[in-house]
């Protein structure tokens, strides 16, 4: 099976006087996997309803490859999609679960036989398909709904949180398989997160949602090297990047009555300077205090004030100042992010 | 001793209420369908043994009277719970402020007193100068003779479909919003999403309507007895329970036959037992019974 092309143009849901998404346009490239990232709330899983087909958009147009879709039912959209809770159907076994799609399509018994095991073999539940959803654990039930999904060979992949209700453990390990079977089958996929590292891990590109808007489209290292402004500077790496609320003065970004040299290349009037924890250091020019000293592991988390401002700063496991010594903040001017007023990204 | 006194003093009292109103009755039932005791010998009964339930199967019309019986609970049912369901999956899928306005208006004959419900019932279906589809279409038929099995099956059917319709409602509000989503992604249509997903679900509250009415349907004869009072003609519509009701407490010859009556009874409380019994089977209890998760020990 191979994968579509998914594109939304100007794809807008209102509930009521609530807007949930405003207007949306995106272009998923055929096998590529998506990920819609954002808080709660942000439109991301409103989008996902809508590839669906369980919403009607409010406006705009959903195309799969160059067939408009937004009008048609779900079942005539070729698509696959795992749930948050995985709503297998509890009165069905596993197998009969995976089978669901193809039995509605009227396939001979002795086929959907065959690629339920076929998919279940991939998925390493073939051990499970004779029990309930409610005997198996959740990791199993997890992959069974991916089955399920996946089984129909659909043009599109939809998947909403499948990893929020595993443990820890278990879910590097499930982000690291529906990966690789992604690209194995080569589906365009689209997954829905509120977890950075799931989105940045499995991602070939990432749409960052904020408050029903697309805030940022692009592959998982350039959201983290050239945010495109402030709120995905914030929402995109952990520990978060710095972010100081001044006025740009020329060669230097003035803080109360603290001034922090800057390249060129900055805005003029008021802005905000980023610089993300790792490249910070100890060791620069900006007067400060150490209010916390947390360790990592295998790094410490130095919490530094400077003038009205908490900065953050990864620093070397050997060192941990302790609460109170005096620190001289500094940054790699070569990482350095300039946002306006308005907190959208200026310069490159 | 000391530690049978706790469930002891909290199982007391419902077992009072239990003696008294429910095994109390059901044995004094029993004892006096072993009796001839009647308005006659009512200062002293005789011992008759199965006398009585010799007497109902030599009766001519025993046989009407099953058939009758069977007829109107089958009947009744069917249209209870299939109406239930319909009632409930309409009522569930528009709008729900139109739902609940649409079950609001199921309920209503519910809350008249049977004997305003059945007059009404009157005023619709009698003939000419009585009934409103007589007058407007000035037919001299009355549909209460002359279909008399569908008003009784429809009259009781209008109330009793609203219970099904409230249990069968919540239970569906009960399905997560999300099977219903997976369901129309994995292909189903509105029809194949009832019949593989919503129909399996709701198979507990479909057994617990379906006994609850056999149960309650096999002992109620009231819009029966106002209705049609068990014609038109002889036994047409009577049932058991209307036919022990006029045994036991209204004959015309006012020779009013307690022990009889008491008999018809007894089958009654046993044919009840059976069919529960046969439920309990057809829809495998047991698995529909969740773990307790308080334990007891």
């Amino acid at each position: 099976m191979k994968g579509i092309r998914v594109r939304l143009k100007g794809l807008a849901k209102h509930f009521g006087r609530v807007v949930a998404l405003r207007t949306l346009d995106l272009d998923v490239r055929a096998g590529e996997m998506v990920a819609f990232l954002g808080p709660s709330g942000c439109g991301k899983t409103t989008t996902l309803l809508m590839i669906a087909g369980i919403y009607q958009p409010t406006a705009g147009e959903i195309y799969f490859g160059e067939r408009r879709v937004e009008h048609l039912h779900p079942r005539d959209r070729d698509v696959g999609m795992v749930f948050q809770s995985y709503a297998l159907y509890p009165h069905l076994t596993i197998f009969d679960n995976i089978a669901f799609p193809l039995t509605l399509k009227k396939i001979a018994p002795a086929e959907v036989a065959r690629r339920v095991r076929q998919i279940a073999d991939l998925l390493g539940i073939a051990h499970t398909l004779d029990r309930r959803p409610g005997q198996v654990s959740g990791g199993q039930q997890q992959r069974a709904a991916l089955a399920r999904a996946l089984v129909k060979e659909p043009q599109v992949l939809l998947l909403d949180e499948p990893l929020s209700n595993l443990d820890a453990q278990i879910r590097v390990q499930a982000r690291g398989e529906i990966r690789r079977l992604q690209q194995e089958i080569g589906v365009t996929s689209i997954l829905v997160t509120h977890d950075q590292s799931e989105a940045l891990a499995m991602a070939d590109r990432v749409a960052v949602f904020s408050t029903g808007e697309l805030q940022q489209f692009a592959p998982p290292d350039e959201l983290y090297r050239r945010p495109a402004n402030t709120f995905v500077a914030r929402f995109v790496g952990y520990p978060p990047m710095n972010l100081l609320e001044g006025r740009y003065e020329p060669g230097a970004f003035v803080l109360d009555d603290l001034r922090i040299p800057v390249p060129p290349g900055h805005p003029a009037g008021r802005g905000w300077l980023g610089f993300r924890p790792e490249d910070a250091t100890l060791d620069g020019d900006v007067p400060g205090r150490v209010t916390v000293a947390e360790a990592l592991g295998r790094e410490n988390l130095v919490t530094l004030r400077i003038g009205p401002a908490e900065v953050k700063v990864l620093v070397p496991q050997g060192r941990r100042p302790a609460p109170g010594t005096p620190a001289r903040l500094g940054y790699r001017r070569e990482h350095v992010h300039f946002f306006d007023a308005s907190g959208r990204r200026v310069g490159a | 001793m000391r530690r049978y006194a706790a469930p002891v003093i909290f199982l007391l009292p419902a077992t009072c209420l239990i003696v008294a109103f429910f095994l109390a009755p059901v044995v004094t039932t029993l004892y006096l369908s072993l009796t001839d005791i009647s308005v006659i010998t009512f200062q002293n009964p005789q011992w008759v043994g199965m006398g009585n339930y010799a007497t109902l199967l030599r009766d001519q019309f025993i046989g009407r009277i099953v058939l009758n019986t069977a007829r109107y609970v089958v009947l009744t049912l069917l249209f209870n719970v299939g109406m239930g369901l319909v009632l409930a999956l309409l009522s569930s899928s528009v709008h729900q402020r139109w739902g609940d306005q649409l079950r609001a208006v199921w309920l209503l004959p519910r809350i008249l007193p049977p004997v305003v419900y059945v007059l009404i019932w009157q005023g619709l279906a009698r003939e000419a100068p009585y009934g409103l589809i007589g007058t407007i279409t000035g037919s001299s038929t009355s549909w209460i003779t002359a279909a008399p099995w569908a008003v009784i099956v429809l009259a009781n059917g209008l109330v009793g479909a609203s219970f099904g319709m409230l249990i069968f409602t919540s239970a569906i509000r009960a399905i997560p919003a999300d099977l219903f989503y997976a369901s129309a992604v994995d292909g189903a249509t509105t029809l194949q999403t009832v019949r593989r997903v919503v129909l399996p679900l709701l198979r507990w509250p479909i057994m617990f309507v379906t006994a609850y009415q056999t149960l309650s349907l096999l002992t109620s004869f009231e819009y029966i007895l106002l209705l049609t009072d068990g014609g038109p003609g002889f036994y047409t519509t009577t049932v058991w329970s209307l036919h022990a009701y006029k045994l036991a407490l209204s004959q015309y010859f006012g020779n009013v036959e307690f022990g009889l009556g008491a008999a018809m009874a007894a089958v009654l409380v046993v044919i009840g037992i059976v069919v529960s019994v046969a439920y309990l089977r057809i829809f495998n209890f047991r698995a529909l019974v969740a773990e307790p998760k308080i334990e007891v020990n």
